[in-house]
């Protein structure tokens, strides 16, 4: 069985992201950048399907500029099998990146598709819903634990209220949660493989996709800032600011 | 000329830092306050498979070059480890060179298998109480009796021999006077450390607390003479091989140690407020770090230098010497004023720059003086006369 897995590059999650000046977005220029940590455990979980036998092919596809190589690299050190990188400077939005991939498991016809639940840069969680669509495939999103046996594909999820689990026959669409699994550090032979393992490149145009974004960012703006709390001295004067300055209740 | 770091090169520091996070300042605040060595950490060097980085591929190394295990040893060093994380896995990295260049085949198969793996830990037997930076006055003897032969004498500042199965020994197998070159008589081993022939003893020291340092008093310890490392008396001549990249490996370090003060002591400068404003606002504060930065830095560039003439193949002595000179100085300075930025703080263990700085002292005195660097620099480079 084969699994693709979509790895994209983000701003590493320990950079403090600084607006650019003039307001169209975060400023990536000389910024740290990595795997996206939900597509990380989307590899891990990969890997450990193929180590246990149900996997047979890992393939890791980055989507964006060149740069994404890298992590692609990344994903092939921690265990996938090659790469492809479609490669393109268009700023791209989940619809365009479900339908490229959509065109890449035409290409590539795996059993299963693999994504992190949302991206940390954007936080759109839509990616893998939209695929799952465009394909009409059973999704499994946000899970925390999957069993594959044959065709059949249990994944559980956390919800609200506890734990629900799902049933569904592969071919399939899984969106990983935080607590799936903890994804493996790559040993210095891995790292090294790595280098040899092929890496295919395309452009959205020999998939057939126009990848032109289809919504406008208006404007990016700095969250604003904390004020200083105040110390109150009784339970008395606390009720009392609630009620007459911050008038919630 | 090039100063990037290939993909490969960015993702080895990217994967050391992201295993060495697994370890952070808590960890090694403890292993500072309870002198234990880390053991987690090293096994997980180990598994990574990263001890290797700089051995030969056919006995379960990397085969990378001096360039990588010093990128890979300044993300440690780096990563808030600092010299107890480094010295912890040094001898790994490239202490065994003399026998990969000068060991049998046999040997090879033999010892560097288990110490790539972990499996072996190794300290380093050289340095001796009246035979310090002077080598040729090394006095421990190892007598030839039959097949083996018999060590007697006295080892100073061998680390981590706590721990330590083995030993890489330099010891006189010609006395002194009857040598024909001062360079000669002395035969490299590498060996069982025995117990019961070998008392260790720990020496009480600044920092670093978690790598012991030692003296080993050896009465009659035997080593079969499979364990000799190249000819005998060609011992000096075979540890010279390894100086240089040590040289780079511990300028790497000491960078390493300097950069995580230096990011310490901008982010205490960018939050400590004090009359009304971060007290990184004020030049007096900003401009040292700043220096510190360039210092580091330049020192930097010296040691890649260093490290790719040395996979080049060429001649990199003084690169080398200067930059583990440079980098020491750098690594020190910054590390003393991030305790002069953190004010009182700085004092305290709990911000963590007080034990960078007793640990920056270490690549400032080993493996060689400053003021023996430069009068190697005087000497070699600038055609001055010896002065010692």
């Amino acid at each position: 069985m084969k699994i693709i897995v979509p790895v994209k590059r983000v701003v590493d999650y320990n950079v403090k992201v600084r607006v650019k000046s003039d307001g169209t977005g975060v400023e990536t220029a000389g910024v740290k950048m990595s795997m996206n940590p939900f597509d990380e455990i989307a590899v891990e979980e990969a890997v450990r399907l193929k180590e246990k036998g149900v996997a047979t092919e890992i393939v890791a596809v980055s989507l964006g500029v060149a740069a994404c190589q890298e992590t692609i690299r990344t994903a092939l050190a921690m265990g996938a099998d090659r790469g492809i990188l479609v490669e393109t400077d268009v700023d791209l939005q989940p619809l365009a990146v479900a339908k490229l991939l959509k065109a890449i498991v035409a290409k590539e016809d795996p059993k299963l598709v693999i994504l992190g639940k949302q991206a940390i840069d954007d936080d759109m969680n839509a990616t893998g819903q939209m695929l799952a669509a465009l394909l009409g495939w059973p999704q499994g999103t946000f899970a925390s634990k999957v069993v594959i046996e044959g065709d059949a594909l249990t994944v559980t999820r956390e919800v609200d209220g506890g734990l629900e689990t799902l049933a569904m026959t592969l071919p399939a669409i899984i969106t990983t949660d935080l607590r799936l699994n903890e994804p493996r550090y790559a040993s210095l032979p891995n790292i090294m493989k790595a280098r040899k393992k092929p890496i295919e490149t395309v452009k959205p145009a020999d998939l057939g996709v126009d990848p032109a974004p289809r919504l406008t960012v208006v404007s990016v703006a700095e969250p604003p800032k904390r004020q200083a709390g105040q110390k109150v001295g009784s339970v008395a004067e606390l009720v009392q600011k609630l009620r007459t300055e911050a008038k919630v209740i | 000329m090039d100063f990037e770091l290939s993909a490969e090169q960015a993702q080895i520091r990217e994967e050391v830092l992201r295993l060495c996070a697994r370890f952070d300042e808590t960890y090694w605040l403890e292993r500072d306050r309870d002198g234990a060595f880390p053991e987690d950490f090293y096994a997980a060097m180990a598994e990574g498979n990263w001890l290797g980085i700089a051995m030969p591929e056919e006995y379960g190394g990397a085969g990378l070059g001096v360039t990588e295990a010093a990128i890979m040893m300044q993300a440690v060093a780096e990563s808030g480890a600092c010299m107890s994380g480094a010295s912890a896995i040094h001898i790994n990295i490239f202490g065994l060179n003399p026998v990969v260049v000068h060991g049998t085949e046999e040997q090879k198969r033999r010892m560097l298998p288990p110490l790539i793996a972990g499996r072996d830990k190794a300290c380093f037997g050289v340095t001796e109480p009246n035979a310090g930076l002077n080598t040729t006055e090394i006095a421990v003897r190892a007598e030839k009796r039959g097949d083996r032969y018999v060590v007697n004498g006295q080892k100073i500042w061998t680390s981590t021999a706590q721990e330590a199965t083995k030993i890489l020994l330099l010891a006189r197998t010609t006395p002194k006077d009857q040598v024909k070159k001062k360079t000669g008589g002395l035969t490299l081993f590498y060996t069982d450390l025995d117990r019961s022939r070998a008392e260790v003893r720990r020496i009480p020291k600044m920092g670093r607390h978690a790598v012991d340092s030692n003296m080993v008093f050896f009465e009659d310890m035997e080593i079969p003479e499979e364990n000799r490392i190249g000819a005998e008396g060609e011992g000096f001549r075979a540890i010279l091989h390894g100086l240089n990249p040590e040289r780079v490996l511990i300028a790497a370090e000491a960078i390493g140690i300097g950069r995580a003060a230096l990011a310490r002591a901008a982010r205490y400068a960018r939050e400590r407020v004090v009359f009304g404003r971060p007290i990184g606002q004020n030049q007096g504060i900003q401009h040292p770090l700043a220096r510190n930065w360039a210092e580091l830095e330049a020192a930097n560039l010296m040691t890649f230098k260093a490290a790719a003439l040395y996979d080049a193949g060429k001649e990199c002595g003084a690169e080398a010497n200067a930059a583990k000179y440079l980098a020491a100085e750098a690594g020190f300075h910054s590390c003393e004023q991030a305790v002069m930025t953190h004010g009182g703080m700085g004092y305290a263990k709990e911000y963590h720059v007080e034990r960078y700085f007793r640990e920056s002292m270490i690549p400032r005195i080993a493996p060689v003086s400053p003021q023996l660097i430069l009068s190697y620099l005087a000497e070699r480079v600038l055609d001055l006369p010896k002065s010692y």
